[in-house]
């Protein structure tokens, strides 16, 4: 830039999220004496309307051609300043932010080196706003359509969302039929809605549906590009076909824990079966075991889930309410028999479930609070060894029938569509959502979406509503026609340019090429995706990624160091 | 002398990433010691050798470079770029007779807060007990 910085500080004080351990005033005032700052301010809530206001006013009243913002992570308001300073007419590459909440004020508690901390991160980034330049925006056009990755409830319900706004959906489903595991269940709790009733209609629409492409027994086996334009290949009986889309929603489900995993449960015995098994044999109508109806049937709860020796430390949020299902409907099949919970704690939120856990109660089942040890084989029946833990006493217990709870785990192939789409996961294994609360279908890869028990585990009104949601976030792109293109690319000083082809050879997007012409490297800015690998690898330092130059940088370090 | 040093370390981390794993750790408000201060990069593979030199040759006392998993760069192999690069750099260094553990290259996910924080309260007690950089002109806090 020509003209001499002008630089605008704002210090946010985020309610009291950074002012409880960052003396926000002291940066302000210090922020004032860095070089090319001409004014300096701190506020309650920088992002709020009036914050957004002070920028812009300031800017017009300072004539300011930068401004630092001192808040939360850019990855969380960098979009809302960038907004306003553009609204105020300046070019939005020239807002940097300093980090003062989630990498200052939330990690550290002595106020003093917390504040002294804020200091030098503003003094950097103020450092960095002097040398930043305007860059250019650009839109690519976007290809019309969606991928949809799981043909299971979330998928079926984010396809058809979709599809019924218009555009065309490809929806890729692993096994030979659609319904995924809710498929594989007998009825709905709280409301006891037989689940064919449900599923039915739905297999229905998506098969019918003149937009939606289905590709049975396939998988997705590559994707290249970026948001508004992915090439996705899919593999199948068929062969191979690349269809190309303008976002993706992965519904890919969840995988049931093996209760194998935990032997001394005894699921080798034949009394001994898994919640899903007795969704079938419910749906049967079928609850013999040796050919004899059981006089006792015991549930056991949170196997696999909130058990930190098989790794699973979370809670599976379904198990305690079919559970408290199957139980009720065992007791509505066998008035006398003993029906017995055995449970941690129960878990009842949503809608109707805590009234349908105490119904269950008030038909005759029976809760008792305990944890099982192990389950042995005495003649017909097995024997239930453990503790009742409200009373503190040891207990065996004889029964006909065990119904082991398990719970849900990320799928033991997650990892290919994870390392496939650079699709980060949380610690419980589950694919990571962009932020817990204000991005929860959003994923770190811009165009990709999460629906259902991919992203955790969850029961079905949660799993079609998050289905849902992820399909108005793929819509964004497909109704809007445009997405912006990476405006921070890497540009060529052809005046130092050897020609070596360095950079040609370390891009991993095909962006640089060799000008055959004049013998230097031009950089394709559509293709660039801002990584920087060609500016660092270039032996003449003849190629500067934008928004990231060395004097950018080696500034920061300056201010942080010097 | 010991007790007193808190050493200054430079942070390079990409975006994708260890960044975000810090953000993580803010968000999880898991406590760290305040010595490190972070300059964020699209990604770890774009840390210029000028980046690591010019902090130590100028006082830090260590410069901690945060990447991507391998297999998981956003970039693809950007995070092998770095590793390479940082290998050669440390030979650079021990070779000119400086001490190249005060430069740390660390994977760290988007969802591993946890290990930002520790990462950095082990590498701020580990330069402790290096003390201060020889190389430090100016001191600073």
């Amino acid at each position: 830039m020509e003209s001499k910085p002008r630089i605008g500080v704002y210090i946010c004080h985020c309610g009291v999220n950074i002012s409880a351990t960052v003396d926000v005033e002291q940066v302000a005032e210090f922020a004032a004496t860095l070089p090319n700052v001409v004014v300096s301010r701190d506020y309650l809530y920088m992002c709020s309307d009036p914050g957004q206001g002070l920028i812009q006013e300031d800017i017009e009243t300072y004539d300011l051609n930068r401004v630092v913002v001192a808040s939360c992570s850019p990855r969380m308001h960098e979009p809302t300043f960038q907004g306003a300073a553009q609204q105020a007419g300046m070019n939005p590459y020239l807002v940097e932010m300093a980090n003062i909440r989630e990498q200052c004020s939330w990690v550290h508690s002595d106020r003093e080196r917390a504040t002294e901390k804020a200091k030098w991160l503003v003094a950097s980034v103020v450092a960095k706003a002097a040398e930043l330049s305007p860059l250019e925006e650009r839109e690519v056009d976007v290809t019309p359509g969606s991928v949809v990755v799981g043909g299971g409830v979330a998928g079926m319900a984010a396809a058809l969302d979709v599809a019924d706004a218009g555009f065309p959906v490809y929806l890729v489903e692993k096994s030979e039929r659609l319904g995924g595991r809710l498929a594989e269940l007998n009825r709905t709790f709280p409301t006891l809605e037989p689940v064919a009733d449900l599923i039915g209609p739905l297999i229905e629409r998506v098969q019918t549906h003149p937009a939606i492409t289905l590709f049975l027994n396939a998988q997705v086996t590559n994707v290249e590009g970026y948001v508004g334009n992915f090439k996705v290949k899919v593999t199948g009986q068929e062969g191979e076909r690349q269809v190309e889309v303008g976002s993706i929603i992965i519904a890919t489900g969840y995988d049931l824990f093996d209760p194998q995993r935990k032997p001394e449960l005894g699921y080798e015995y034949p009394n001994v079966i898994t919640s899903l098994e007795m969704e079938q044999r419910l749906f049967d109508g079928d609850l013999a075991v040796n050919g004899r109806e059981p006089q006792r049937v015991t549930f056991i709860q949170c196997v696999g889930s909130r058990d930190v020796q098989v790794g699973n430390p979370y809670c599976s949020r379904v198990c305690c309410m079919y559970t408290a299902k199957q139980a009720s409907l065992v007791k509505d099949i066998l008035p006398n028999a003993d029906v017995t919970v055995l449970y941690m704690d129960v878990r009842t939120f949503g809608k109707g479930a805590e009234e349908f856990y105490d119904e269950a109660r008030a038909k005759g089942v029976r809760y008792r609070k305990g944890n099982v040890s192990e389950i042995y084989r005495r003649g017909e029946r097995v024997v239930l060894s453990g503790e009742d833990t409200l009373l503190g006493q040891p207990f065996d217990w004889e029964t006909d029938l065990v119904v082991l709870a398990v719970g849900m785990e990320s799928r033991a192939d997650i990892s290919e569509l994870s390392t496939m789409l650079k699709l980060p996961r949380s610690a419980d294994g589950f694919f990571l959502e962009l932020h817990p609360k204000l991005r929860p279908v959003d994923t770190a890869v811009n165009g990709v979406f999460l629906a259902g028990c991919c992203q955790g585990p969850k029961d079905i009104p949660d799993t079609v509503a998050q289905a849902k949601a992820a399909a108005s976030s793929a819509l964004i792109p497909l109704l809007k026609g445009t997405v912006p293109v990476e405006s921070a690319t890497a540009v060529v000083d052809a005046d130092l340019c050897a020609g070596c082809g360095m950079c040609v050879d370390v891009c991993p997007y095909g962006a640089p090429a060799l000008d055959l012409l004049w013998g230097v490297s031009k950089i394709n800015a559509v293709l660039c995706k801002g990584c920087g690998a060609c500016a660092t690898a270039c032996p003449s330092k003849a190629i500067n990624l934008q928004h990231f130059t060395p004097e950018q940088i080696l500034a920061q370090v300056d201010a942080l160091v010097g | 002398m010991a007790d007193s040093f808190e050493p200054k370390i430079v942070a390079f981390l990409c975006n994708w990433c260890a960044y975000t794993g810090a953000d993580l750790a803010g968000t999880s408000r898991i406590q760290y010691p305040p010595n490190v201060r972070i300059i964020r990069l699209m990604c770890s593979g774009s840390v210029d050798s000028t980046y690591v030199l010019k902090p130590l040759l100028d006082g830090a006392d260590g410069v901690l470079i945060g990447g991507c998993h391998p297999g998981d760069c956003h970039y693809q192999s950007g995070n092998y770029k770095a590793r390479r690069r940082v290998v050669a750099l440390k030979e650079i260094l021990k070779s000119a007779g400086y001490d190249e553990d005060r430069v740390w290259l660390r994977w760290i996910s988007a969802s591993e807060g946890q290990l930002f924080a520790q990462t950095v309260t082990e590498m701020t007690n580990a330069i402790k007990e290096k003390g201060p950089n020889p190389m430090r002109q100016k001191w600073a806090v």
